[in-house]
């Protein structure tokens, strides 16, 4: 299992927005695409799950590229799981999942036996079979996301694009929503996120891509990219990064982290450590 | 703190709650569970309503000479009904009643796969124009004095070309594309109804003009064993491919981009299934005029009986809507000694019915 994506350009009109992204996802990785609004995050993720289609550059899945191949044959690849919504017409929980299954089957049938199956394997991994008769409209935000990973896993594509997935869930729900990607992940599934949370991202993720400008700012293993400059630049304000644990940090403003005397003592973690006691002794 | 407003709050969201879905009263859920039952009792009712059909009218043929004259064409079987009875039943009685049948299961059929493609609740089959293309290209044809068979083949290649137009129009719209059909479809719709108005500005008033406004008001009256060959065949294709492709259309309801990285070709199938419901609505809008309503209140029936799947929305709204429009078409020759246009009746009766199923139920979109 690979995905490459290389040195993608698209704009929309004559807007510019991807201007050469590039990177790569083996076997198992959680990638989390960190970005300011508006930066191509989901522009990025169309040119992967093919809706759009890149002006120049390339996605290659397991060595063929997505030019090649056929809505089917990417969705046997690369499932999309979008934030959770209010659908116009409702439909159970299982027969959502069992849409996942609908590439495998031929054009003008229903599902069968073996696709009911591999919904209800779905629902039994996300851990929702309960919810299998319930109304999809009527279950609560965290249900209908897990829903819509039971779907994708439905699916069996064994790569995940998730856009903003923790993006109107509750606290519980996030860290829930987070535990199980990284279940998939530990099972052989890529997955790649786009999030507005740094912390979050580097507490889970096994790398980081930071977009900038329609580029990549950086893109690597979250402790080694992860800094006070970058977050700063990314998001355009002086952001004090705190190292917590390897992968555990804090990001505060840095005027109102300076203000309060009781938490001065937390040295920021700075890409030149040097230049950073100076300041801090001035 | 319950303060007075909250308690309000409460009640009328646990309120809204109930109107949607898990509420649901125990014999839809029973139904949704019993499927399979459930359409073999509407397909019971709906042959003996057919059988029951054929008896009523002004002169009466019971069921046993109904399968006495059917089957004197197979086998030899000693008369016992008067040969008036006979060619009454083969010539006007019956092919009215199969087309009841026929324009009641098409429209319904026409009208939930629109709803599924344009992701809307309200959509008609006339949505995209077919309706007022036909009356346009009839009233063309009545002006011309083309006669009964060209009035037919106008209507069906009118609608069939202003849909053609809408889609076309809509394609070259940027945005959603489901929304583009949709105003491309009140542009060309009002484009052939102002088409219809000048065709009644300077047609003949004494025969012309009535002719075009009965038409309009769509009628089964007259039905012709040839106009049912004429309309079987489009209608049997298309509803053959919503059958198959039933089941798809549940993807397109998820939207466009959703509807993609599951791995359907969006564009291809809604084409596909956008013409498949033009061509049964043309042919519809052919052979018995404008028949409003049935194509939005029969799915909409259909999805409180059997819920939104489409793999069983269709099968369950080819029923129900053939067994309504059999009704409403009983009544419209038996109520009155003079006929009453079926299309009034549908009006008279849908419009009622569907505002008792929005005030109690609530507007789900």
């Amino acid at each position: 299992m690979s995905l490459k994506i290389d040195n993608i350009y698209f704009s929309y009109k004559n807007h510019p927005v991807l201007k050469g992204v590039s990177f790569e996802a083996g076997k198992g990785e959680l990638i989390s695409v960190l970005g300011p609004n508006g930066v191509g995050k989901s522009t990025l993720f169309k040119c992967i799950l093919g809706l759009l289609k890149p002006e120049q550059g390339d996605v290659i899945i397991n060595g063929t590229s997505l030019k090649e191949m056929t809505p089917a044959m990417l969705a046997r690849e690369i499932a999309y799981i979008p934030q959770f919504h209010n659908p116009v017409f409702s439909y159970t929980v299982f027969d959502m999942v069992l849409m996942g299954t609908t590439a495998q089957m031929s054009k003008l049938s229903v599902p069968k036996e073996e696709q009911m199956k591999y919904a209800e394997e779905a629902l039994k991994i996300l851990d929702i079979y309960h919810l299998k008769d319930r109304n999809y409209a009527n279950i609560s935000g965290g249900e209908r996301q897990m829903t819509l990973i039971a779907r994708a896993i439905a699916q069996q594509a064994k790569i995940l694009i998730m856009d903003e997935p923790s993006a109107s869930l509750d606290f519980g729900n996030k860290i829930r929503l987070m535990k199980t990607v990284r279940t998939l992940t530990n099972n052989g599934y890529t997955v790649i996120q786009s999030t507005h949370d740094p912390e979050q991202a580097c507490f889970y993720s096994s790398k980081i891509l930071a977009m900038y400008d329609g580029q990549n700012l950086a893109f690597g293993r979250p402790p080694d990219i992860i800094d006070s400059r970058l977050i700063s630049k990314l998001y355009g304000m002086d952001i004090d990064v705190i190292n917590l644990d390897r992968q555990v940090i804090s990001c505060v403003p840095k005027d109102l982290h300076r203000m309060n005397k009781e938490l001065s003592w937390l040295t920021p973690k700075f890409p030149e450590t040097e230049e950073t006691i100076q300041n801090l002794s001035e | 703190m319950d303060s007075p407003l909250m308690i309000i709050i409460e009640a009328s969201e646990s309120k809204s709650r109930r109107a949607f879905g898990d509420g649901k009263s125990d014999s839809a859920q029973i139904m949704k569970k019993y499927y399979k039952l459930t359409i073999l009792i509407m397909a019971i009712l709906l042959v003996g309503l057919i059988l029951g059909s054929v008896a009523l009218g002004r002169f009466p043929i019971s069921v046993k000479e109904l399968f006495g004259i059917l089957g004197s064409k197979f086998f030899r079987i000693r008369p016992f009904w008067t040969p008036s009875q006979e060619s009454l039943l083969l010539y006007s009685r019956l092919p009215r009643i199969l087309m009841a049948v026929l324009v009641g299961c098409s429209l319904s059929t026409a009208g939930a796969s629109y709803q599924g493609v344009f992701q809307n609740p309200m959509a008609a089959p006339d949505l995209l124009g077919a309706s007022s293309g036909a009356a346009f290209g009839a009233a063309l044809a009545i002006l011309l004095n083309l006669g009964n068979t060209f009035t037919m083949i106008f209507a069906f290649i009118f609608g069939i070309i202003t849909v053609l137009i809408v889609v076309l129009i809509g394609n070259s719209i940027r945005g959603k594309r489901a929304l583009s059909f949709i105003l491309a479809g009140i542009m060309v719709s009002s484009l052939a109804s102002s088409g219809v108005s000048f065709i009644k500005l300077v047609a003949d008033p004494t025969d012309q003009l009535p002719a075009i406004t009965y038409w309009l008001m769509g009628s089964l009256n007259g039905i012709m064993p040839r106009d049912l060959l004429f309309a079987v065949i489009p209608m049997a294709i298309g509803l053959i491919a919503l059958l198959l492709l039933r089941w798809r259309i549940n993807i397109l309801t998820l939207g466009d981009e959703e509807a993609r990285t599951i791995g359907v070709n969006t564009k291809a199938l809604r084409i596909i299934v956008i013409a498949a419901a033009t061509l049964v609505t043309s042919a519809c809008v052919a052979v018995s005029g404008i028949i409003g309503w049935v194509g939005l209140v029969i799915p909409h029936i259909a999805r409180k009986v059997v819920g939104d799947d489409y793999k069983k929305l269709l099968p369950a709204s080819m029923l129900m809507g053939s067994f309504f429009l059999l009704v409403v078409d009983d009544l419209s020759r038996c109520l009155f000694t003079n006929e009453i246009p079926i299309g009034i009746l549908t009006s008279l009766v849908g419009a009622p019915f569907f505002i008792y199923l929005i005030v109690k139920d609530g507007n789900r979109s």
